[in-house]
């Protein structure tokens, strides 16, 4: 047994880990804003930009799996700074300080990511001059500091960097498409046939088990952790539509026309006082109408770690949780 | 003047030079810079390269082949020097002549103490300075290599173009030294593009007029007059170089506007012990365009290792031996089926036709050895001027239209024909695209016409000119080279293959053995390479109404009545002139087919459905199916009745190897790579690699091609992958080029694509990988019976079908197009290169047209 710290455990794949490493015995503490909701689990409800309660959080743990971060798609910089950078950065010196040996720190394929197809890639090197988007930016630099932070001697820092993890209960992308979806917003880019990969939660919560129980010759490094099962997005979409009940988009829109779009829509919202989300973004522009798939040999390798849960069964697994939520829904 | 300086670290990092290979050296008054590997070997070089770099380039051209030699296993120590006033050498504003730099490269190595063995390395007119050197050396001197250069110019020749407007009176300074032209217009020849830091690496010693005036000077010794001070240099080593008795290699930039063919040509004829290998698509910087430093390492390598035994036991006996045998036969040796008429030729006639086109040749000045491009379609003219040709000794160039005129251009241009025989048509393209030196119609043209493309004859002339000829001909040594053809090019451009008297001979015995053809069985030929063995099999042939460039034009009718013509036996198709015979069949043809004894059909996979329903046309017919290649064109056969019992297997079964033939795998490693030794291991999956009498000699003017398909002492490498079942059966899956490699290993695409075809609503389909070797998605391309204009993504009821066909197999996407791209050949092997590059554009999310 191993006394643990996951932050952010109020998120989708957050609640999951955490539950996951209680179930698999040990002494798992979180550090959220809100509740985890993890039966089993010690909360302790605080920023992770709050020093006290960072300290709190940290006394007495083995190993950290650090998700908390900013994951909004808009928003003020200085805000994903605060939080991406700063608590990250509070998170590594305070963990240093109270003798913590291992930090597994989750980060994103789109810290390396220059708004270009990805096919094959493997986990570049994080770039935050050349991220798209305050998020990716900003984890970049995230990673970045946290990898400087592996010390052989001392605390050992690995990054992870799970794409586009979606399961049953995701607000981030299942959420949004079956928002759109239903309200007849979902249009396909261009010829929808961009590649893109995908995490089912399951996997992505293997992963990062494994990545704490990895050799430590793999620290120090970052890695990618996809399905390895890459699809067009119009078949992903066709796909999540169809095992969460909601109508497949047909619209085909010509991905420039998207990607310009997303572009105005960018500025509109910084400069206006608008509410919630634009309904399109550059950023996601993009990463509809270009690939993003990866050589996922190394990760596999490193982490000793497989995907046990295929693109086709994780779907099955939504529409199952679907119907079960459905009573609950409906008028 | 200013002495020899080194290269600034800028210039040496941008070219991956390791600085302690640049260094300085004074040699009595002369002032150098080199680029020496020797300090930085782990190991006792095998010997030294000595690289002589032309004009305007520096040592910087050879920076690989420095890298390449200082290898940790038998390194070459290499050697490359500035010519003086050039690169960082001394500039002191002195005319150099040939003969000084020649001396001055003496005095260089004296001083360096290079001991033997030297190999020279030369390019542009550095190899002219080197092959100086070369002859100044013999006790140094191992070997010879040459890039595009030449040695001599005919007084009366003109100067490549380019040269002629850079010699010209007044353009010379301008262009060579006041402004950087002539070094622009040269780096500007490098295809692709030189990487703008290696294009600055070329630019940096001749940055300003005063560093830029050896570049005029190199120019001006250019010795076209023949009374330039460098003449006589330049005629001693023209002069001399056929006495070299060391291994000579010639790469070559075929796309090089300075020293077009011609300058190969004439190397080639100085050296014709020459091992040549012309990079295609290379142009006068062979050097930055082709791996020029490997095939350089390669062939020293070889050059240790013992030659492969090729003596042949079996009796030899010329193709053209049953043609003179039969000269008394008034038998119908051909019938030709065109259009409303036919042709009838007996023995007698064949055979006296072809001795006449022989000596007409030889007294037209045509040589043993001679190349003669045959641009005429099959047909008895065809026939009579091919086995004149072979009686001669002349070698046959034997391209076909399918290669495209592009295709065809390439071919015979790499072939070096100097006499193109052809219809019109055919010699039109040879005139203004510039494919040989000598023009000969196959058939008679208006006055006008042969006058203005320069046609010096006719067939019929050279035969009347054969008749009045009373030399005697010898015939030609087996193993002489006999004929050149060309490869379908499905995978890069078509390959020149030659076969030599012996092993075309060696291909008509396979041939009659395996079918058991002969005087016996006439035969109809509705595919190429079939279409012209007839006479030397004694077999009386007929070629059917079509155009054989594309076999859908072959109709049921037209096949009946050639087999009616000859009272035929033995009918060769290709499938997709098969496929034509079943589709326009009315039944009318019936009875003349029903004595057909055999039908082969060959040149692409013929699938069970084809043969079953071609057997159903000639019912007492046996049905075959041979596999083999322009290298070797009978490796394997296979029979309907075979086909019948086989179940589905992975690739397509093309049966067991015939007699004389021996098949093996070199087995695929986890990277793709075919790296096991032969073997016959059931159920490995490998290169196919054959051995027999007829497989070809060589690839022609490929020397680096060669030397990969035949590393395996005795074996040809086909490029086919496939594998052997228990019983001895080869399977083919694909082609090595085709192979993908993905995270769950090697998938090999033919098997696959049985397995989609087997989805209601799929014709056919491609089955490609996209994304970096080793971590490649499988994609599917198909092609529907109804095609929709809809979206390139397949639906998801179609793409669920197709994956479940493909279980075990990882399927990204199943993408539909309207028409899978074919080869243009047969019109049956679809251009998987073709499918993957629109694929991983496609899948990127970009806009492409396949």
């Amino acid at each position: 047994m191993s006394r643990l710290l996951v932050t952010g455990a109020s998120g989708m794949l957050g609640r999951a880990v955490a539950a996951r490493l209680v179930a698999d015995g040990h002494d798992v503490r979180t550090l959220q804003r809100s509740a985890s909701r993890v039966a089993g689990a010690h909360d302790i409800g605080g920023s992770i930009t709050d020093a006290g309660c960072v300290r709190s959080a940290l006394r007495d743990r083995d190993a950290v799996v650090h998700l908390a971060a900013k994951v909004t798609i808009t928003g003020p910089l200085a805000q994903f700074e605060e939080v991406n950078v700063g608590g990250t950065r509070l998170l590594l010196d305070e963990a240093r300080a109270a003798g913590v040996a291992r930090f597994v720190h989750v980060s994103t394929p789109s810290v390396a990511h220059h708004g270009r197809s990805l096919t094959g890639a493997g986990a570049g090197p994080a770039d935050p001059g050349h991220a798209r988007g305050s998020y990716a930016r900003t984890k970049a630099t995230a990673e970045l500091l946290a990898l400087a932070a592996d010390d052989p001697a001392g605390l050992r820092v690995i990054a992870v960097r799970p794409h586009i993890v979606w399961g049953p209960g995701d607000t981030q992308l299942v959420g949004r498409i079956v928002d759109r979806a239903r309200s007849g917003r979902l249009p396909v880019l261009g010829d929808g046939a961009a590649l893109i990969d995908t995490t089912y939660v399951d996997n992505a919560v293997d992963a990062l088990v494994a990545a704490l129980d990895a050799d430590v010759a793999a620290y120090g490094s970052p890695y990618v952790v996809t399905n390895g099962e890459p699809r067009p997005v119009v078949e992903l979409l066709a796909g999540i539509c169809a095992a969460s009940g909601v109508p497949v988009p047909r619209r085909h829109v010509p991905a420039g026309l998207a990607r310009a779009a997303g572009s105005v829509l960018d500025v509109a919202w910084r400069t206006f006082p608008l509410a919630g989300e634009p309904p399109l973004t550059r950023f996601v522009a993009e990463q509809l109408s270009t690939a993003h798939w990866f050589d996922q040999r190394r990760t596999r390798d490193a982490l000793g770690w497989t995907p046990l849960v295929g693109l086709d069964e994780g779907l099955e697994r939504l529409a199952g949780w679907t119907a079960r939520q459905a009573p609950a829904v409906a008028p | 003047m200013t002495g020899a300086s080194r290269p600034p670290a800028d210039v040496l990092a941008a070219g991956g030079i390791d600085p302690r290979w640049s260094r300085t050296l004074e040699v009595g008054p002369r002032s150098w810079h080199l680029l020496d590997n020797g300090p930085t070997l782990d190991a006792e070089p095998v010997g030294t390269l000595l690289c002589v770099h032309g004009n305007p380039t520096w040592s910087f051209l050879w920076r690989r082949l420095l890298a390449a030699g200082a290898r940790a296993e038998r390194p070459w120590r290499v050697v490359a020097v500035d010519q003086l006033e050039m690169g960082y050498s001394e500039r002191t504003g002195e005319q150099h002549r040939l003969a000084g730099r020649v001396a001055d490269l003496g005095a260089l190595t004296d001083h360096l103490g290079l001991a033997g063995p030297v190999v020279t390395v030369g390019h542009d007119w550095g190899g002219l300075v080197s092959l100086g050197w070369a002859l100044d050396h013999p006790d140094l001197l191992a070997g010879v290599v040459l890039t595009n250069t030449a040695v001599h110019h005919e007084p009366a020749d003109t100067l490549p173009a380019p040269l002629r407007v850079a010699t010209a009176r007044g353009v010379l300074p301008v262009g060579t030294v006041t402004t950087p032209a002539f070094l622009e217009t040269t780096l500007a020849l490098a295809h692709p593009r030189l990487e703008p830091a290696v294009a600055d690496g070329f630019r940096a010693p001749y940055r300003t007029a005063e560093r830029r005036s050896g570049i005029g000077g190199f120019v001006a010794d250019i010795p076209a007059a023949a009374d330039h001070p460098s003449r006589p240099e330049l005629d001693r080593i023209a002069a001399g170089i056929p006495d070299l008795d060391v291994p000579v290699l010639l790469l070559w930039g075929p796309r090089d506007p300075v020293f077009s063919a011609r300058y190969l040509r004439d190397l080639r004829e100085r050296l014709p012990h020459a091992d040549v290998h012309r990079f295609e698509g290379a142009g006068h910087l062979v050097v930055e365009d082709a791996d020029v430093a490997g095939a350089v390492l390669r062939w020293l390598d070889t050059r240790d290792a013992p030659d492969a035994p090729t003596a042949s036991d079996e009796p030899y006996r010329a193709l053209g031996a049953t043609l003179e045998e039969r000269a008394g036969d008034d038998g119908t040796a051909l019938i030709e089926l065109a259009g409303p008429r036919s042709r009838r030729v007996t023995w007698a006639a064949l055979a006296a036709r072809t001795e006449q086109l022989a000596r007409g040749l030889a007294a037209s000045g045509v040589r043993p050895g001679d190349r003669v491009a045959l641009l005429v379609p099959p047909g008895a003219d065809l026939t009579a001027v091919l086995y004149a040709c072979l009686r001669l000794g002349a070698v046959v160039v034997v391209a076909d239209a399918g290669l495209g005129v592009q295709g065809l251009t390439r071919a015979v241009r790499a072939a070096d024909p100097t006499v193109v025989i052809g219809i019109e048509r055919a010699l039109v393209a040879a005139r203004w695209l510039r494919w040989a030196p000598t023009l000969v119609s196959a058939g008679p043209l208006r006055a006008g016409v042969a006058r203005s493309l320069g046609v010096s004859a006719s067939l019929d002339d050279l035969a009347a000119l054969g008749r009045s000829s009373t030399e005697e001909l010898a015939w030609p040594n087996p193993d002489a080279d006999a004929a050149v053809l060309f490869t379908s090019g499905s995978t890069g451009p078509a390959k020149g293959v030659v076969y030599t008297h012996r092993r075309l001979a060696a291909m008509r015995d396979v041939v009659a053995r395996t079918y058991g053809i002969g005087p016996d069985s006439p035969l109809v030929a509705a595919f190429a390479p079939f279409v012209l063995l007839g006479p030397a099999l004694g077999a009386t042939s007929a070629s059917p109404d079509m155009d054989v460039t594309s076999p859908g034009t072959l109709t049921a009718r037209a096949l009946a009545e050639a087999v009616r013509a000859i009272d035929a036996a033995v009918v060769f198709a290709s499938p997709a002139a098969l496929r034509s015979v079943v589709r326009t069949a009315d039944g009318s043809e019936l009875a003349a087919l029903a004595d057909v004894r055999l039908f082969l059909s060959a040149g692409a996979p013929v699938g069970l459905d084809l043969l079953e329903a071609a057997a159903t046309l000639m019912p007492s017919a046996h049905a075959h199916t041979p596999y083999g290649m322009t290298e070797a064109l009978v490796v394997a056969d296979m029979s309907l009745d075979e086909l019948r019992d086989l179940g589905a297997g992975d690739g397509v079964c093309v049966g067991r190897p015939v007699a004389g033939v021996r098949v093996a795998l070199s087995a695929l490693d986890a990277g793709g790579e075919p790296t096991g030794a032969p073997d016959h291991q059931a159920g490995v999956t490998g290169e196919v690699l054959v051995a027999a009498a007829h497989v070809k000699d060589r690839y022609d003017a490929l020397w680096v091609t060669q030397q990969a398909s035949a590393r395996d002492a005795g074996w040809h490498r086909t490029g086919d992958v496939g594998h052997l079942d228990p019983d001895g059966r080869l399977w083919i899956e694909g082609r090595l080029a085709h192979v993908l490699v993905t995270a769950d290993g090697v998938r090999t695409p033919v098997g696959l694509e049985q397995r989609a075809q087997t989805v209601d609503q799929v014709v056919s389909a491609a089955v490609v990988g996209v994304g970096p070797r080793g971590a490649q998605q499988v994609v599917v391309v198909v092609q529907p019976e109804v095609w929709s204009h809809g979206p390139v993504v397949a639906d998801p009821v179609l793409a669920a079908a197709v994956r479940a066909a493909l279980d075990g197999t990882a399927v990204a996407a199943v993408l539909v197009v309207e028409q899978l791209p074919t080869d243009v050949r047969h019109s049956s092997k679809i251009d998987r290169t073709r499918v993957a590059a629109w694929a991983e554009r496609v899948l990127a999310g970009e806009r492409a047209r396949l």
